[in-house]
């Protein structure tokens, strides 16, 4: 869960500007769905930040994180240094973590420990950046079955999840009163209100020009398309591509019926940047985004409820992508035998879970926090929920072969390219790339 | 890092004539300022020689020495004044523009990339290291590390108790035997003193790491090895690597993993195409990322369309920012118009707003549904999905960002130009537009003529305008890799980082290709401008 660039600018150009192209939508914590985050620190110009790689700073235990989740990782730190007598230094990294993480920990002047989201496994071992954790079943006993399978990569545990995201349904309550049972009935609902001129828009799931494989996915799955089978050890099998096979034919198809030359629900004048904001202003009678929506949406005072996506009518259910967030242990950091204690110890408990919640505000992975949060904030609990139903983001590497292709199919099929030949087009594209 | 001195000698080159010929060099300042100066450039050299030393990059070391001792030669010495002055300008261009290009270059004729960024050494130990996998039912033990010897070297000795049920053990890589209750001190489930042994705290735990991390205590079911500061478990690395054969081994399976090429990069896998792991390592590819650039099918097709559009993109937007800016800068150069400072001013503000933030904000005006453009025209074009109306957009988004610049240039151009020219001209009976033909505009040229090339340069590579805009779209549905406004270095950019991780090999080599291929461009530009400087 990280600002984009472009959200950033955008919400600093918007206290210039008055038009509808608002702020406050963020990218999904698929680090691999933001095209640019998969390039390194030393891409000419591919990193807006502009600022010099991170260093290290000089501490017994060094951890790096980012904005949102250092007010979690602060206390936890600040706990595990006085109980060993040591010092503990935890450096926010503001723009691309992963890549930063892989550049420094290369030079070996990375973090000891630090936080990122479990789709970066794949890469993070590809590069030898990322030991395994040695924590018992027993010890995991206590998270959501899912978390503990997203951060385990090739039968290798190599992240301690704390939280866990995937996408949900939004609807504006004054138009859309009840929860609906099928996406068809969120669609007829919201096209009802278009109709009686109380709102612009009947959904807004997020494309824009370039589609967003992340946020189609719960349509991918319904009408029974995937993206890569598994293998019999549980992991993704990037052999098994789904893209262009029926399943992703029939997504294919609905999608371009909801498109522009058809129902126009899908459209690509909605995107990241402009989805949340015309939601949470009244103009979109259902919104399909994540957790990270919630604080402009309770800004905004308007009345709204939140529900797992449904499925199609007489089709499969939806299946969202799972983010899972998590504490690695870097491979070449100075102090691996701390890293390996504050992560496998001092992160391990329902205390520092709990403060990583209060800190970050992301759904909490483990099962008693999940439970005391969801008790007094029922929209976590739907969160939790739809996290739990979803089916892990793929980690494998042969994923950021996927992200793109795929977004830029959704998006010309939205636009009215023939269904059945871009999916097919783009699953042959996709599987010699991956080779 | 610049100190004056005068030489002993007058030389032709020295325009005060008026000193004494036997004066000290320089002043107390200059003096002073020289001290200091070569003191940094000395005490920089020797802070950083012992963590190169401690590298072993020996081709670095020289490098600083080499620049410490040219620095001391041309400013300690007398005369030497060319020196002087050449010196700081050419170890800056060596440094920030010929070392860059040189180490791009050596880069191009490797693998690096994601996957590729270690050794092969290196990743064959991490490979080894991460197969340790847990004996399962095997008790946890909690650890106390202690030494007879030296808490820094060891040898050290593992005091174990057994989480399950508190049996105390001792352990060394030899192997493990049992410790009587009585024989040491346990708290906590931990043992914290025992008779003639050293117990080590937690930062020196962690200090020796290193060498604590070897320790295996062999057990049956594998050895039992420490796991932070506090904590041992048992497992088993279920991977073997043999140097002789240079395979790895599985020794639960008992499959062999032999190194096997795929694409620009070995993998070690098996006989039946499993790899052990996505690791593959560093290596040396000579030309075949150049070959790959050139004669991938792919890249071949869609490079003489982007080129083109390149070019074009370039040319109309060095045009369009000129153009605006010129006439601007004219109307607004006249002493008759009121208020000229305001205008200016104002005329600046697009070139004060950072770009980053106004490409964004732009990005968001050509929205088709919600976008200002269409909301304030009633138009409904999609701008962004098709292919004219996308590069309509880059263009003008372009000309809004670009022309205070030219603005600038020529409103100091313009100024620069002699009232009394103009006068002879109207004298001659010139019109106004005709005094701009003949005189104004030839005579603005050749100021801005150099200028218009570097713009020309700088937006054939720019990066931003596109990749911030539109992201390079729209893109055919059969063709996710080259959009309608992409220009080669977003083109190029997203070959090398867009899908499958970081190829920085790669990248380098299209990165050579460009460099290559802008240089040419503006040589010829700059040559084409020098028969404008025939004017004068």
């Amino acid at each position: 869960m990280r600002m984009s660039p472009r959200v950033l600018a955008v919400l600093a150009g918007a206290t210039l500007l008055t038009t509808a192209c608002g702020g406050g939508s963020t990218t999904p914590s698929a680090s691999s769905s933001a095209p640019d985050a998969s390039a390194s620190a030393s891409a000419p110009a591919a990193s807006p930040s502009g600022s010099a790689a991170p260093v290290r700073s000089n501490a017994d235990l060094v951890i790096w994180t980012d904005e949102l989740k250092a007010p979690g990782v602060k206390p936890i730190a600040a706990k595990f240094a006085a109980d060993n007598g040591i010092t503990v230094d935890v450096q926010v990294i503001s723009a691309d973590l992963q890549a930063n993480f892989v550049t420094a920990n290369a030079a070996g002047n990375g973090p000891d420990v630090f936080t990122g989201a479990h789709d970066w496994i794949g890469n993070l071992v590809q590069n030898g950046a990322i030991a395994p954790l040695q924590i018992g079943a027993d010890k995991l006993s206590g998270y959501a079955p899912i978390a503990v399978k997203a951060t385990t990569y090739q039968s290798k545990l190599y992240a301690l999840p704390y939280g866990f995201e995937a996408i949900a349904l939004y609807r504006n309550t004054a138009v859309a009163p009840n929860e609906p049972k099928t996406l068809d009935e969120a669609i007829t609902v919201g096209q009802a209100a278009v109709k009686a001129g109380k709102v612009e828009s009947a959904l807004n799931l997020q494309q824009g020009d370039n589609g967003d494989a992340y946020h189609m996915e719960p349509v991918m799955t319904s009408m029974g398309g995937y993206l890569f089978g598994s293998t019999s050890a549980g992991d993704y099998d990037p052999k098994d591509l789904g893209v262009g096979k029926p399943g992703s034919i029939a997504a294919a198809k609905k999608i371009y019926e909801l498109g522009e030359k058809g129902s126009k629900v899908l459209r690509r004048s909605i995107s990241g940047d402009n989805s949340i904001a015309l939601f949470a202003s009244g103009k979109a009678a259902y919104l399909v985004s994540g957790p990270w929506a919630l604080p402009d949406i309770k800004k905004s005072g308007m009345k709204y409820a939140i529900s797992p996506v449904p499925g199609f009518a007489g089709q499969k259910p939806a299946k969202p992508f799972s983010g899972v967030q998590g504490f690695y242990v870097a491979s070449k950091g100075k102090n691996q035998a701390f890293a390996q204690e504050f992560v496998a110890n001092a992160m391990n408990t329902e205390a520092a879970m709990q403060s990583m919640y209060d800190g970050a505000k992301i759904p909490p992975a483990m099962n008693s926090v999940a439970a005391k949060v969801g008790a007094d904030s029922p929209d976590v609990k739907v969160f939790v929920e739809a996290a739990k139903g979803g089916d892990p983001m793929p980690a494998i590497p042969a994923m950021q072969e996927v992200w793109e292709p795929l977004g830029k199919a959704y998006s010309a099929i939205i636009g009215g390219a023939d269904p059945t030949t871009t999916m097919t087009a783009t699953g042959k594209a996709i599987a010699a790339k991956i080779g | 890092m610049v100190a004056t001195t005068t030489p002993t000698r007058p030389t032709p080159a020295e325009p005060d004539q008026h000193r004494p010929a036997n004066r000290p060099a320089g002043t107390t300042t200059a003096v002073l300022a020289k001290v200091i100066g070569l003191g940094l450039v000395l005490g920089l050299a020797g802070t950083i020689t012992p963590t190169l030393l401690g590298q072993e990059r020996w081709a670095f070391l020289a490098i600083v020495w080499i620049i410490a001792a040219l620095a001391l030669f041309a400013y300690l010495g007398k005369g030497r004044l060319p020196a002087k002055y050449i010196l700081p300008g050419t170890l800056l261009l060596f440094l920030f523009v010929v070392y860059p290009v040189v180490m791009t270059a050596k880069a191009s004729t490797t693998n690096f990339g994601d996957g590729t960024r270690q050794s092969k050494p290196e990743t064959i130990t991490q490979i080894i290291a991460s197969s340790v996998t847990q004996t399962p039912d095997a008790p946890r033990y909690t650890m106390t590390v202690a030494t007879q010897a030296s808490v820094t070297d060891g040898p050290f000795t593992l005091f174990l108790v057994n989480q399950k049920d508190n049996s105390i053990s001792r352990g060394t890589s030899e192997g493990l035997d049992t410790v009587a209750a009585g024989d040491v001190t346990v708290t906590d489930n931990a043992v914290t003193s025992a008779p003639g042994y050293t117990i080590l705290t937690p930062q020196q735990v962690n200090a020796a790491n290193a060498k604590i991390k070897e320790i295996a205590v062999p057990t049956e079911k594998g050895a039992i090895r420490p796991l932070g500061i506090r904590q041992a478990f048992e497992g088993i690395t279920t991977l073997k690597y043999d140097e002789a054969t240079d395979t790895i081994t599985d020794t639960q399976t008992g499959v062999t993993y032999t190194p096997v090429t795929s694409g620009d990069r070995e993998y070690f896998t098996s006989a039946d195409g499993k790899r052990v792991s996505d690791q593959s390592w560093l290596a040396t590819v000579g030309a075949d990322n150049y070959q790959r650039a050139l004669t991938d099918s792919r890249i071949r097709a869609d490079f003489i369309r982007i080129f083109i559009w390149t070019v074009a993109f370039a040319t109309l937007s060095v045009g369009t920012c000129f153009l605006l800016g010129l006439v601007l800068a004219t109307v607004l150069n006249d002493d008759r118009l009121k208020g000229q400072r305001i205008y200016r001013s104002v005329l600046l503000l697009p070139y004060a707003i950072p770009g980053f933030i106004s490409l964004l904000v732009w990005s968001g005006f050509f929205n088709k549904d919600f976008g200002l453009i269409n909301s304030l025209t009633g138009l409904d074009i999609g701008w962004f999905t098709s292919v004219g109306w996308a590069r309509t957009a880059v263009i003008v988004t372009n000309l809004w960002m670009g022309f205070p610049y030219m603005f600038l240039v020529c409103t100091g151009a313009l100024q620069a130009i002699p009232a009394d020219l103009k006068e002879a001209a109207a004298i001659d009976g010139a019109s106004g537009f005709t005094q701009f033909r003949k005189i104004t505009f030839p005579l603005l040229l050749v100021t801005v003529a150099p200028l218009l090339v570097s713009s020309f340069a700088f937006n054939f590579n720019n990066f931003n305008a596109v990749q911030l805009l539109t992201e390079g779209a729209p893109f055919a549905p059969d063709n996710p890799t080259a959009g309608g406004t992409d220009i080669l270095i977003s083109y190029t950019i997203r070959l090398a980082f867009g899908a499958g991780g970081a190829q920085l090999g790669f990248a380098s080599a299209i990165s050579v290709l460009l460099f290559v291929l802008t240089g040419v461009i503006a040589a010829i530009q700059f040559r084409a401008t020098r028969t404008l400087e025939d004017v004068n």
